[in-house]
């Protein structure tokens, strides 16, 4: 990566070099190697491991024995945006994590070996899946991440007719928005976007649902409605000084990269990031690979509390990412133009006293405020819920969190399923790409056997 | 989608994948397990007299650090009742009448023990028969499998005794333990064989324990030799086919057996000649589900070549296979390294050096980087460098066109003995 030297402009040769995909991936050589090292195991932990149950060992065994079109099936087959999740899912906390190599000698890399696989697919053009033969049943699907758009294909593969509402002009959602291109490139997200418009799923982007389209046109039109509109930006921190210039919301930040040469000037500066979730590490990482000179992040506990996983830890600390634990921001400072100059924080403590959450509550030290001396700030303190759009839908839920019946996705209006991180909080699931994947396909089995008559669950499971 | 059916001698099959006659066909729950997970045939445990085993009965040969190069076995034909096996056999083709169940038969050479099994086996459904002439461990002490293999005439009388009483086709299976295979194929043939299949086990000690000194494997202390199978015979029974199969004396379809593990693998046997081919070590290491693989490995394969049926791969490479003597010396080859690909690992550098033809010179380019460089007016084409080299594209043997037309060994004989012929004409002159 190139850093800076002081003053110089952020250029669109360094946005090439700085936010270009950072892993390499697997060579052909490598590739062999690896997947050859795995054991085939019967019943193997890493396909329970996997929320969306990927057939590990086999698609392993269809690389190793040069069966690329094979492989990148097995994977999409179980998981709609297998490509993504080659490179963001926490490998080391699923299917790595349960690897029975773990202990012998060295988990399979199945990560970069399911990128070796997709990365053929996308090279390749081959077309994986079909649509089903249409059954005369319409869906509507709100949001085309990656929730909207596993259901999107379960649906259409079942002979659905699918329309997908996306508000941005993209569809891909978080994976197209909201990761840095240097773990994943937006291309990655846009070819499985392709892969369900290619089953005849019509994606309209740019159109809101409640402002370009109502509820009551949607449930008259469809006989059924997937919800899958994912969460907001990042919401107001609270305290003084949020709207000074200078001052980030972590998700634009890390989405105006993803649309081309970021406008947002951070060269030479320091640039404090508040909070220390995968997001907070994306939006910090994000900053050194636009030129600031010094990257910190501000974290009211200690490392133990942070939720950002182990790997992101260690990436944001091979980027040079500092960390000020115990740190609370207090108010943000600017100058008499309105632009941010420091952060006041105040040190802090942990009490020994559990809370709610499990985790040690902080508490601040009196008398040991101080100023950080800022040119910027990045909010990244979590993301706004869907509350309005929940509501236009009038459904049941927990401030903003949609509640269902967790085995099918169904809402309080049994015309209107929900998948994907608006379903994500209160104790309901995990926000990960992946898991949103699986409540996408169980929506859609859900909405299929609802359709069909069917109550047992045969969708999905056949090859 | 390509059509994977085949049709071997009569015996009609939804795929090209059988399980050979071993452990994995010993009973109905196994067989049927196996055409459950995707497999079109079974060559069941060879029937006969019931037998005794042992106790330790198989044993591997695992190769840096993969398991299973090579299997190792001693244990004999079923130990079960033939009833027990003759009930399991109804039931398993009553529940799959598509998939082909072949009966394996092994016993005495006696023309009336072969009507008997032949017409008890036939009365429950079987749609081929499988002759065992090669088992060569146990049961050749007996006078039986490998030990009336190795007999041409004796195939040949106990082929001509089952075809007399058999209704279903007859498939002779060889042994590899013999010099030349095609004189027993082409016995087998004249005893009346509607198809042959090989290779059978061969013969073979597993290893020595180093400290204990005993054999591996053991039967309390002792061992005798079994029957080696596997990924590592592979290459020796491809050979056996692809002569089989060039044999105009033989002419009948083939079983291609050894070492199949990948559909890759099978690609290979059926280009060489098979019709169909078994599997036995790949389900012993990994379980009937390995089936899945190569099912789709292969139909993607034929998809790719816009294959429509997998019996168009039969016998494609036959022609390309021949005599020495029928290769051109004209025909010149180099090694060309590819610099941007070469990892600098001198492995090839050594390798011409010490057991080659001395012409890949390690040399530093203007930029002082180390380089290997292969002189090719002094390499003879051996590809033992692009053999040794591990990374992918950093050797290419290139064909070179030397101007001089293709000439064979054979020719050259010829035309040499066409020339001392007229010298000695114009002597006599």
């Amino acid at each position: 990566m190139e850093h800076t030297s002081l003053q110089a402009a952020f250029t669109p040769d360094m946005f090439m070099r700085n936010f270009t995909e950072a892993d390499p991936g697997l060579t052909r050589k490598g590739a062999i190697e690896e997947s050859n090292r795995c054991l085939y195991c019967y019943d193997a932990p890493c396909i329970k491991a996997c929320p969306t149950g990927i057939n590990i060992p086999s698609f392993i065994k269809r690389i190793a024995t040069d069966n690329l079109k094979g492989a990148s099936r097995t994977i999409m087959e179980s998981n709609p945006v297998g490509a993504s999740c080659a490179r963001v899912c926490p490998t080391e906390e699923l299917c790595e994590g349960a690897c029975v190599l773990n202990d012998a000698s060295a988990p399979i890399g199945i990560g970069l070996l399911q990128r070796y696989a997709t990365d053929w697919a996308i090279r390749s053009g081959t077309q994986l899946f079909s649509a089903g033969v249409p059954n005369g049943r319409k869906v509507a699907v709100i949001g085309s991440g990656p929730a909207g758009l596993s259901a999107a294909r379960e649906l259409a593969r079942e002979g659905f007719r699918v329309v997908i509402y996306e508000a941005k002009p993209l569809a891909g959602g978080l994976d197209t928005y909201g990761i840095v291109s240097f773990r994943l490139p937006q291309s990655i997200s846009l070819w499985e976007v392709e892969q369900v418009e290619k089953l005849g799923v019509e994606i309209r982007t740019g159109v809101k649902v409640g402002v370009d389209v109502t509820a009551e046109e949607l449930k008259a039109e469809y006989d059924a409605i997937v919800l899958a509109a994912g969460m907001g930006y990042v919401p107001p921190l609270g305290i003084e000084g949020e709207r000074l210039t200078g001052v980030y919301d972590a998700i634009e930040l890390v989405e105006t990269t993803k649309t081309g040469v970021p406008t947002l000037e951070l060269m030479g500066m320091r640039v404090a990031v508040i909070g220390a979730g995968n997001t907070a590490v994306d939006a910090a990482t994000c900053s050194v690979r636009l030129g600031a000179e010094n990257v910190k992040m501000v974290y009211r506990r200690t490392r133990s509390e942070m939720t950002a996983y182990d790997f992101e830890y260690e990436f944001a600390k091979q980027e040079g990412v500092e960390f000020s634990w115990l740190t609370l921001p207090k108010r943000i400072i600017g100058d008499e133009l309105g632009n941010v100059t420091a952060l006041e924080c105040v040190q802090m403590k942990l009490t020994g006293e559990t809370g709610k959450d499990g985790r040690l509550t902080p508490m601040p030290v009196e008398g040991s405020e101080f100023l950080m001396p800022v040119d910027a700030v990045v909010i990244a303190i979590g993301q706004k819920r869907r509350t309005e759009l929940i509501e236009h839908l009038g459904l049941a839920h927990d401030r903003g969190v949609v509640r269902i019946d967790r085995a099918t996705g169904r809402t309080s209006d049994p015309q209107i399923y929900a998948a994907g991180d608006i379903v994500f909080g209160s104790g309901q699931g995990e926000a990960m790409v992946v898991s949103a994947a699986q409540q996408g396909k169980e929506a859609a089995y859900a909405i299929v056997r609802q359709w069909s008559g069917r109550q047992d669950s045969v969708v999905g499971s056949a090859v | 989608m390509a059509d994977l059916r085949i049709e071997l001698a009569g015996i009609k099959s939804p795929n090209p994948f059988w399980l050979a006659s071993a452990p994995p066909t010993n009973t109905g729950y196994q067989v049927q397990r196996a055409f459950e997970a995707g497999w079109g045939g079974a060559v069941w445990k060879t029937l006969g007299d019931p037998i005794i085993n042992t106790s330790s009965r198989f044993a591997a040969v695992h190769f840096n650090g993969q398991r299973v190069a090579g299997f190792n076995n001693i244990e004999l034909i079923t130990d079960r009742p033939l009833e027990v096996n003759l009930k399991e056999i109804y039931e398993t083709k009553k529940r799959f009448p598509d998939h082909a169940v072949v009966a394996s038969l092994m016993v005495e050479p006696k023309r009336e023990k072969w009507h008997e099994i032949v017409k008890r086996v036939e009365d429950v459904g079987v749609d081929g028969l499988e002759l065992n002439f090669g088992c060569p461990h146990g049961m050749a002490e007996r006078g039986m499998g490998a030990a009336s293999g190795q007999q041409p005439d004796l195939v040949e009388a106990q082929t001509y005794w089952v075809k007399e009483a058999a209704t279903t086709p007859v498939i002779v299976k060889l042994t590899p333990n013999i010099t030349d295979i095609t004189v027993v194929a082409r016995h087998a043939v004249k005893g009346g064989a509607d198809a042959i299949s090989m290779i059978n086990t061969i013969n073979s000690l597993a290893g020595v324990d180093i400290h204990t000194w005993n054999t591996i494997p053991h039967v309390g202390g002792q061992g005798a030799h079994g029957g080696y199978c596997g990924p590592a015979v592979k290459p020796i029974a491809l050979s056996m086919v692809a002569e089989c199969a060039r044999d105009r004396g033989v002419g009948v379809p083939i079983s291609g057996i050894g070492g199949i593990s990948t559909w890759q693998d099978v690609v290979e046997f059926m280009l060489m000649g098979a019709t169909g081919i078994q599997v036995c070590t790949a389900v012993m290491h990994h379980g009937f589900r390995i089936v899945e693989e190569m099912i789709d490995g292969l139909n993607n394969y034929l998809d790719d070549k816009g294959l429509a049926s997998v019996t168009e791969l039969t016998g494609k490479s036959v022609p390309k296979y021949s005599n020495w003597g029928d290769l051109d010396l004209n025909y010149k080859v180099v090694a060309r390294i590819n610099q941007d690909n070469c990892i600098n690992c001198n492995k090839c550098h050594i390798a011409c050096e010490d057991a080659s033809h001395q012409c890949i010179d390690m040399l530093t380019n203007a930029q002082g980087k180390a380089v290997l460089q292969v002189r090719e007016e002094d390499c003879v084409g051996c590809n033992l460098c692009s053999i040794v080299c591990p990374a992918d594209g950093a050797i290419d043997m290139i064909a070179l066109d030397n101007g001089a037309a293709p000439l064979t060994w054979n020719q050259r004989q010829q035309l040499i003995g066409n020339l001392n012929h007229t010298y000695s004409a114009a002597e006599v002159m």
